[in-house]
């Protein structure tokens, strides 16, 4: 498979296909430059290697199960396994990236950890690991996701860290990233950055990419075992930025018999003007420091996208999804906030699985794929839905 | 010749670069402040260009931007108010943004429309040199176009050289690696001015970010041919009522032209 990489790593100047780059004002060099020279000595070195490992298995309860939906499988006729990233501790899949980043950061000599969020689950998953290593740690969020977010607000404060509303623009994860940036501009020297999604100016996508491979990494293994075959025939998830889809596919990748389903989220609809279906909605941009598809105006402004679920309300995509999209290796359909939440109580109720509101988009499209009974179909059951309960309620009308 | 680089052949020391926003604190006042800028003793003008997520600028500038975007403020609005601005105004211009806007407008036509009107140079700090080198810097050269790098402390004496080669016009010392807008202690960006200065480069060199009075102003030019004021000219106009008196006096203050 050494001949075929060409889905899963960029070039050297962070590029997959058209998409991807480092767009970073001078400001920001040395840092991403350092990063961009030294992640993968870092990541596979054997003492990094070992402490990563073992965190992943005794902390965050690593390898996830991947578990035979039966019941679900009957309702599509078909075979579906639920890779159950929802059991990592913090409830997601986010922690694979903050283990390896704060490692990472450790071992650059950093001592500060700045991160942004927009539900607030990275931003848990951040706090979190800096706890864990006793390391600084400031979180910048939207001040409407503040609102919007006020349990993991809370847990984020329990667990040491400071958060840092973002008042500029649209005050939501958009902003919070570019306030994320400045604050690294403005603190050079002692200071990581913990991008929370395949996103941002190279090396991030491909270092979060590779972090998140674990995923992938044991679904091979588990198939295996399970069904005699590495191979599903397809594997879903949801994508926002799309670090979970990304750490899902990657060791598909370039298997081309896997179809990658990713999941967008529609919103009120793709075309009611209040969406973040990306691929759909957006054109080629440079947002955050990579080139991507971007949801904007025809002037180039970036524009705030919409949906229930605040961890996929992102107005861009990672590059490496942005590649799959354009090349047409990647499927990309999407899910209305409606039908996010009828799949959220339906698998609540027929698997006894309470999801995350990003997570029930994947969910949402298993009618829309015309699945065989022959098929093996893999889900990445992102994370939990506990702190989605509240508008889990009003859908209740608790 | 660009004018740029005929200002800098006549002016070597103490030369006042001030940043403004198009399209604010009104759409239509963007020639007002350019006019007021040239007749209170600028030597050349930052004409930003907004953005909805402009990643190096600090929060005061880009609460302008987001102003200026909300009064309307467009590439091709702007085109349009600079459509016969070389009539009144002599003062070198350079256009200062970010590159997704100027992606949507169309790279080529951006340089083209920014030549035709007569500006003169370009700063984006999101173009890296890789990009700009292998695809953009040959458009912006077609066409005339200056370009000027940006430079932090953090920059290494190669890398410096290297931007120095590419950039024509001038180079763009940042400082402190800082976004734009923050107080940092002056004396130790004294040290990284006199490390530039005795680099010998070929391009002058203009200080910015925290310049923001007499004082800083001063101290800046003592290692460089001068510096760039943003922040503290777009706190003034958020201040003032009136735009030319309020830049004259802000103008006159920096440059000392006043008891």
């Amino acid at each position: 498979m050494t001949a075929t990489l060409t889905y899963q790593h960029p070039n050297e100047q962070g590029y997959y296909g058209r998409f991807g780059g480092a767009y970073i004002p001078e400001m920001l060099h040395r840092n991403v430059e350092e990063l961009k020279a030294r992640y993968l000595d870092i990541m596979y070195e054997p003492s990094f290697q070992k402490e990563f490992q073992l965190l992943l298995k005794d902390y965050v309860g690593r390898p996830t199960p991947l578990f035979l939906a039966e019941r679900l499988s009957k309702e599509y006729q078909t075979n579906i396994y639920l890779k159950r990233e929802d059991l990592c501790h913090t409830g997601a899949h986010k922690i694979n990236n903050t283990i390896g980043q704060i490692l990472l950061a450790r071992k650059l000599g950093k001592t500060r950890i700045i991160a942004e969020t927009g539900a607030g689950q990275h931003g848990v998953a951040t706090a979190t690991v800096c706890a864990l290593k006793g390391m600084e740690c400031i979180v910048y969020m939207g001040e409407k996701d503040i609102e919007r977010q006020a349990p993991n607000v809370a847990r984020m404060k329990m667990l040491g860290a400071k958060v840092i509303p973002a008042a500029s623009g649209s005050k939501t994860l958009k902003d919070a990233t570019n306030e994320a940036i400045r604050d690294w501009i403005n603190n050079p020297v002692d200071t990581h950055y913990i991008i929370g999604s395949v996103v941002g100016p190279h090396p991030y996508p491909d270092m979060v990419a590779r972090f998140q491979s674990v995923i992938s990494e044991e679904t091979r293994w588990q198939l295996k075992e399970k069904t005699g075959s590495e191979l599903p025939t397809h594997v879903v998830a949801c994508v926002g930025g799309g670090s979970n889809a990304a750490g899902a596919f990657y060791h598909f990748l370039d298997e081309l018999s896997v179809q990658l389903v990713a999941v967008e989220a529609a919103g009120y609809g793709v075309n009611s003007g209040m969406s973040a279906a990306t691929t759909q909605l957006g054109t080629p941009g440079i947002l955050h420091g990579s080139k991507s598809l971007v949801m904007q105006t025809a002037d180039g402004q970036v524009v705030e996208p919409h949906s229930i679920s605040a961890g996929l309300d992102y107005p861009g995509v990672g590059p490496l999804h942005a590649n799959l999209f354009a090349s047409g290796r990647g499927t990309f359909v999407s899910a209305t906030d409606e039908e996010a939440l009828q799949a959220a109580f339906h698998i609540s109720k027929t698997e006894g699985i309470i999801p995350a509101l990003e997570t029930a988009h994947a969910f949402a499209v298993l009618g829309k794929l015309q699945l065989k009974t022959t098929d093996t179909v893999v889900i990445c059951l992102s994370g939990r839905g506990d702190k989605d309960l509240a508008t889990y309620m009003k859908a209740m009308n608790i | 010749m660009s004018r740029i680089q005929e200002l800098f052949i006549k002016k070597q020391h103490e030369v006042l670069n001030v940043y403004c926003t198009a399209g604010y604190p009104e759409c239509n006042s963007t020639l007002t402040v350019m006019k007021a800028l040239q007749d209170s003793g600028a030597n050349l003008i930052e004409l930003g260009m907004p953005y909805s997520d402009p990643l190096a600028d600090g929060p005061v500038i880009q609460a302008s931007s987001s102003k200026a975007l909300e009064n309307g403020m467009t590439l091709v609005v702007l085109f349009e108010q600079l459509k016969d601005f070389r009539k009144t105004i002599q003062t070198p211009v350079i256009l200062m943004g970010y590159m997704n806007p100027i992606l949507q407008y169309g790279f080529e036509k951006f340089c083209a429309d920014a030549a035709a009107v007569g500006v003169d140079g370009l700063i984006l700090p999101d173009l890296p040199e890789f990009e700009f080198e292998t695809e953009y810097g040959p458009i912006i050269k077609q066409y005339g176009l200056d370009f000027i790098f940006l430079v932090t402390p953090e920059t290494t004496e190669e890398r410096v050289r290297k931007l120095d080669e590419l950039s024509s016009g001038f180079l763009y010392a940042v400082s402190s690696s800082a976004t734009t807008g923050k107080e940092k202690d002056f004396t130790a960006v004294e040290v990284y001015l006199q490390r530039l200065q005795s680099m010998h480069l070929k391009n002058p060199v203009l200080v910015g970010f925290g310049i923001k009075d007499r004082e800083t102003f001063q101290s800046a030019c003592k290692y460089a041919n001068g510096a760039i004021i943003g922040t503290a000219y777009i706190q003034m106009l958020n201040e003032t009522k009136n735009i030319e008196e309020g830049t004259r006096h802000f103008l006159q203050k920096v440059l000392g032209t006043t008891a």
